[in-house]
């Protein structure tokens, strides 16, 4: 038998990845079709891989359309075609990342529990069970790791607050609610290696003396929702959740729960309430989470990419992580190049290289072929850069020094096509849209945003943008400035008119 | 009809479940397509909350609808990475072919907004009846909707 790989993510669906599977597979009985997570090349999606005797040959991107000719190039023995790639592992775009997080995402078949124990699967958890609670917290400590979401609060320090709160029950709750525009890494993750997540669900538990986890995922992402339930069925099956973790007596339980659509339950305290069942309000904080969280428990919430970090940091030691990075941003961040770009995908990297090398080494400039106008880091509420800022280094301090977040790692590109007046204006609509209405800054100042971009008062503008910085309850309303006076302060002449 | 003794039926599996509204409402919407009104009083009931808590929740996600859907359902991006792809022009040809305004919805079709379906770097992305479409262009939609893909 010939093993193929046809990788089964939302984007190589969307590009018809179901079909070339099943075109490919009526080739020849000695075919078997091996649906895999994704590389995160989405550039060359499909990406159809061939195991040959010296490892895996991609050809990409491949339409149904191209499989005859493959079939007559030979590429069943690596064959060259136009589409041919190489090796996949020595692809430009993946050999020169550091992938820690995402080693097995594309390598594996998601939901087969062998190919993901062959592959360092479940490392961390059997070293966790040998370990007491303080040890496990003071690994994450040593690692460095900052929460993924965008916030970048050291994980170790979360836990410990949860792990020193006396309660009878306490809750993981996983945050995939990825509602950054130009952010997919969380359902890569999830559709490419979901037991890696449930594995790092179950290290939290057992940290903090949680025993139920839930993954709360937004709607948009019906495939993550099977992928996952089936992953926590086969983990339940082996004893890897359940009653009896690994046979130590220990137990752990996930169940996913579907967002509604709601940019703002993405907010911690909202997806609590949300999770609770009620209209995603924000809570005030004091009291945290980690106190008073889900159902009134202490809470860990976490984002995905932050607990899918933990396993290898179990396995491999808090100094390995830490050893990649630079200042306090510690291990690899994986960003996504995105928006008007040539080769757009996931790329992982130890934090401190620069913006540059991403939108250009590894992103081919943009897809138009026309000059570079702006790049937005870190989603919606994330500062517009311009062709000035490439030599930034992407370091959590060295982005909040300029006034700008790296957020969840998004990176959206716009050509000089864009006008950042209709950008500015969108953040505040966007604002308006998702807010959820319990203070007045961002409730009202959102729509008073879009009127004063309208009637060129910048000079409000800015009076108002100070207001929502300082006294709005969340970033919500605290951050839409951020876009806004970025985008005015580097284009000033695109608000002219 | 069944006298909506199907949501009954939804709503008994869901009580149970803490913080189960969300979910219930979800199973709700997919049975019939939209949340009909007549199953606030159920889901009320069975959740042990006023009519007025179960509307709260209903209004305040943008996934629940109270009205049903046209026949075929499109959802488009018009989160920034998409922007950047065209997805302004996009949408007002959209908009020009099948007469609606995003939000607006005829017996043919429902016209909605998304924002992002973490496809970010293949936009801009459009989705029709659930089946995501990468890379659109605005001639890519007409021949879409020609080909009866709709
Ligand atoms: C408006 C808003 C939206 C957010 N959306 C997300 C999200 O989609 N995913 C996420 O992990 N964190 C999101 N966050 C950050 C969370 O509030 C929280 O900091 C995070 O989930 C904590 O996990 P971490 O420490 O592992 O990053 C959002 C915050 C705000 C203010
Ligand atoms: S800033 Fe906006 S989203 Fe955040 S709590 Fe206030 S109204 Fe709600
Ligand atoms: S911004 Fe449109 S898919 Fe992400």
């Amino acid at each position: 038998m010939i093993n193929v790989y046809v990788p089964r993510d939302t984007a190589s669906i969307s590009m018809g990845a179901d079909d070339v599977a099943a075109c490919i597979s009526a080739l020849s009985t000695e075919i078997n079709v091996i649906r895999n997570g994704t590389w995160g090349m989405t550039y060359l999606e499909p990406l159809v891989e061939v195991e040959t005797n010296n490892g895996r040959v991609a050809y990409g991107p491949v339409s149904v359309a191209d499989v005859s000719s493959l079939y007559a190039a030979g590429f069943l023995n690596g064959g060259d075609h136009l589409l041919f790639q190489g090796l996949t592992s020595e692809i430009d775009y993946l050999k020169k990342q550091e992938r820690l997080t995402f080693a097995r995402c594309g390598l594996i078949d998601p939901l087969s529990i062998n190919d993901y124990k062959e592959n360092d699967g479940f490392k961390g958890l059997e070293k966790a069970l040998k370990l007491s609670s303080k040890e496990i917290v003071d690994e994450i400590i040593t690692s460095g790791l900052r929460g993924r979401g965008g916030a970048a609060f050291p994980t170790g320090i979360k836990w410990n607050t949860v792990m020193e709160a006396e309660a009878e029950q306490k809750y993981i709750c996983c945050n995939a609610d990825e509602g950054d525009s130009g952010t997919f890494s969380d359902r890569i993750l999830m559709e490419s290696d979901p037991f890696c997540l449930i594995e790092g669900m179950t290290i939290a538990g057992l940290a903090v003396g949680a025993t139920m986890g839930y993954i709360y995922l937004r709607s948009e992402y019906p495939l993550c929702k099977s992928i996952l339930k089936k992953a926590i069925a086969i983990a339940n099956i082996n004893n890897y959740l359940g009653k009896n973790i690994c046979g130590s007596g220990k137990y752990f339980d996930i169940e996913v729960r579907l967002g509604a659509g709601s940019y703002v339950c993405g907010e911690e305290t909202a997806m609590l309430e949300s999770l609770e069942g009620k209209r995603g309000m924000v809570r005030a904080k004091p009291p945290l989470p980690a106190h008073i969280g889900l159902f009134g428990k202490p809470t860990v919430i976490n984002n995905v990419l932050s607990l899918a970090s933990v396993p290898i940091i179990l396995d491999k030691g808090g100094d390995h992580y830490a050893n990649y990075g630079i200042g306090r941003s510690r291990g690899t961040i994986a960003f996504q190049i995105t928006g008007n770009i040539k080769r757009g995908g996931l790329v992982e990297k130890a934090f401190g290289v620069n913006l540059g090398t991403l939108v250009n080494d590894f992103g081919g400039g943009t897809w138009s072929g026309k000059e570079l106008k702006a790049i937005q880091v870190g989603g919606p509420l994330g500062a517009y850069l311009s062709r000035d800022d490439l030599e930034l280094l992407l370091d959590y301090e060295a982005f909040s020094e300029v006034g700008a977040v790296l957020g969840h790692g998004g990176i959206v590109i716009f050509d000089e096509t864009a006008n950042m007046k209709d950008q500015a204006k969108f953040a505040f609509d966007f604002c308006a849209i998702e807010s959820c209405g319990k203070c007045t800054p961002c409730r009202i100042g959102s729509t008073r945003g879009t009127e004063l971009i309208e009637n060129q008062d910048y000079e409000l503008l800015e009076e108002l943008c100070d207001l929502m910085d300082t006294s709005s309850l969340c970033a919500m309303g605290g951050m839409t400035p951020i876009p806004v006076k970025s985008a005015l302060n580097k284009w000033p002449d695109d608000f002219k008119d | 009809m069944d006298d909506f003794l199907q949501a009954t039926n939804i709503v008994h599996r869901f009580k149970k479940m803490p913080g189960g509204l969300l979910e219930c409402l979800h199973a709700i919407q997919d049975f019939y397509g939209y949340v009909p009104k007549e199953t606030i009083n159920i889901m009320a009931n069975g959740f042990n909350i006023s009519r007025a808590e179960v509307h709260g929740v209903i209004s305040y996600y943008h996934d629940f609808k109270t009205l049903p859907l046209g026949r075929n359902v499109v959802r488009v991006c018009q989160a920034e990475a998409c922007q950047s792809m065209g997805s302004r022009e996009l949408t007002s040809r959209i908009v020009d072919l099948l007469e609606l305004d995003l939000g607006e919805t005829n017996e043919e079709y429902t016209l909605d907004a998304a924002y992002c379906f973490g496809n970010c770097a293949l936009s801009p992305n459009v989705e029709i009846n659930g089946k995501l479409h990468p890379r659109v262009s605005p001639d890519k939609f007409e021949k879409l909707i020609k080909a009866g893909a709709l």
